[in-house]
């Protein structure tokens, strides 16, 4: 008797439930259909130097400034590195959505560089599903420093496929395969076209704070004497304060454009030859049309 | 035959009986592309977003209405707050949507053209966090349609929507809210 007495409880219970959620359900019944792209795998549009599968949104300008300073075992007189700073400063641009342009200038070799990404691959869920992103990167500069040699001569070209995963809401895992042309090594004995394979990611410790990591390993004989390269590899902290993104980092490589970072890196981690650095980025948004519907 | 037309005289009283009325008067009301704003305003930073496409449904034989938005419809002019809304306060994986289930309070006669003050009492729910309340609003009903007005107040602490000391955009502790529905028959 008292089962059934329950049993009648619960019966009840559930329908009075079913009959209040009722409207609601129907509305959600719409929602299977939907396809939701999964939005900021990465907090930047780098994961520490090199590019992540982000692209600038539509008519969003990111005013960019790094910094990287001297080696930390220069010792007590450099400041650890603190008295030498190379920079770089770009302006980024969002064209449309999933393409963006970028332009940037490094104090070091005095570099001017251009680039752009295209996002061609969304991971999505719902109801096409895609497991990745991929972004296509392009990127070209001019290394001024030296007056002397030809104009060809002080061009490189850089290509990536950025390949990279949200794993839930922390964890961010990237793979860049790397395709660099110089047109003149600066080493002599160096070869023109280096190949090199990128993996990094991001594991958030908050809602803004995150870790960065990034290691690029280039197919070339290590260590020689006529080109003494290394491979990049870095750690870094994003730090998320609403219009700003901070990204501090330690790093083996002084350079900030691929040219550098992956092809020209001197220092070595097991040395001590390690680099403070950081980036800074403004975003501004143009879009004025949206801002006005807003209102 | 006699018990055919014993059965038929049946239904007609039957149908006599209940009260006639036009056809807007029953039946449910609905639309997919409601307008809600919200907006966030302090001395520092002014904040609005857009979400053109609420969910309403309104059953006018019995007065429920439930009211159902996707978190990540809504659009900010700058898309970095939008990504800030998503991920840090509203955290839209989580919590996908804001819904709104209850009943009108005063419904108002939908056969008559006419601009009503209504109130409709439910459960308010964003960001995971359910609240009793009672929103108050305009209903003009017009030429087979229904829409509905209404401004009101989210206080963040309600829902357990935190903003943290450090941020560079200010954010108000109330954010109001703004919605236009037009609902038509389904």
């Amino acid at each position: 008797m008292k089962l059934l007495r329950l049993m009648l409880m619960l019966t009840c219970s559930t329908t009075v439930l079913y009959a209040q959620d009722d409207l609601l359900s129907e509305l959600s019944k719409q929602d299977s259909m939907v396809t939701v792209p999964v939005s900021a795998t990465f907090k930047s549009t780098r994961v520490v130097n090199g590019h992540s599968v982000e692209t600038m949104k539509k008519k969003h300008l990111d005013f960019r400034i790094s910094h990287r300073f001297g080696r930390l075992n220069s010792g007590a007189y450099q400041f650890f590195g603190l008295d030498q700073a190379t920079m770089r400063m770009g302006f980024e641009y969002g064209v449309t959505d999933d393409f963006m342009i970028g332009v940037g200038r490094s104090t070091s070799q005095k570099v001017y560089d251009f680039f752009g990404k295209l996002k061609v691959l969304k991971q999505s869920e719902g109801a096409r599903s895609i497991p990745v992103s991929v972004t296509l990167f392009g990127g070209t500069g001019v290394a001024t420093v030296n007056k002397e040699l030809e104009f060809q001569d002080k061009l490189y070209y850089s290509a990536q496929v950025l390949i990279a995963r949200k794993f839930g809401e922390r964890l961010s895992l990237q793979l860049s395969p790397t395709f660099l042309h110089r047109n003149k090594p600066e080493v002599l004995g160096d070869e023109k076209v280096l190949l090199a394979l990128g993996i990094g990611g991001r594991f958030k410790l908050s809602k803004r704070v995150s870790l960065n990591g990034e290691y690029f390993y280039t197919a070339r004989e290590k260590n020689t004497v006529t080109a003494p390269y290394y491979d990049s590899m870095s750690f870094g902290v994003d730090i998320e304060t609403g219009g700003h993104v901070f990204q501090l980092h330690f790093t083996n490589s002084l350079g900030m454009i691929e040219k550098q970072f992956i092809g020209e890196t001197t220092g070595t981690w097991g040395k001590g030859d390690i680099h403070y650095g950081f980036n800074i980025s403004r975003t501004f948004s143009f879009d004025k049309k949206n801002k006005k519907a807003a209102n | 035959m006699k018990t055919h037309l014993l059965a038929m005289v049946f239904v007609t009283v039957l149908t006599s009986a209940l009260p006639s009325r036009p056809l807007l008067a029953q039946g449910k009301f609905a639309t997919s592309t409601g307008n809600t704003k919200f907006s966030s305003e302090t001395p520092l930073e002014n904040v609005n977003a857009e979400n053109k496409k609420s969910q309403v449904i309104l059953n006018t034989a019995n007065n429920e209405i439930a009211i159902r938005m996707n978190m990540r419809e809504f659009v900010f002019p700058n898309k970095l707050m939008q990504e800030h809304f998503n991920e840090n306060y509203i955290e839209s994986t989580k919590y996908p949507t804001a819904t709104f289930s209850g009943k009108v309070d005063n419904a108002p006669d939908y056969a008559k053209d006419g601009q009503y003050d209504v109130s409709a009492t439910g459960k308010f729910t964003v960001h995971g966090v359910t609240k009793e309340r009672t929103i108050k609003g305009k209903m003009k009903i017009e030429g087979g349609k229904i829409t509905i007005n209404s401004d009101f107040e989210v206080p963040l602490t309600d829902h357990k929507i935190e903003v943290p000391q450090v941020v560079f955009v200010k954010i108000a502790q109330v954010i109001s809210v703004k919605a236009q529905y037009v609902l038509a028959p389904r």
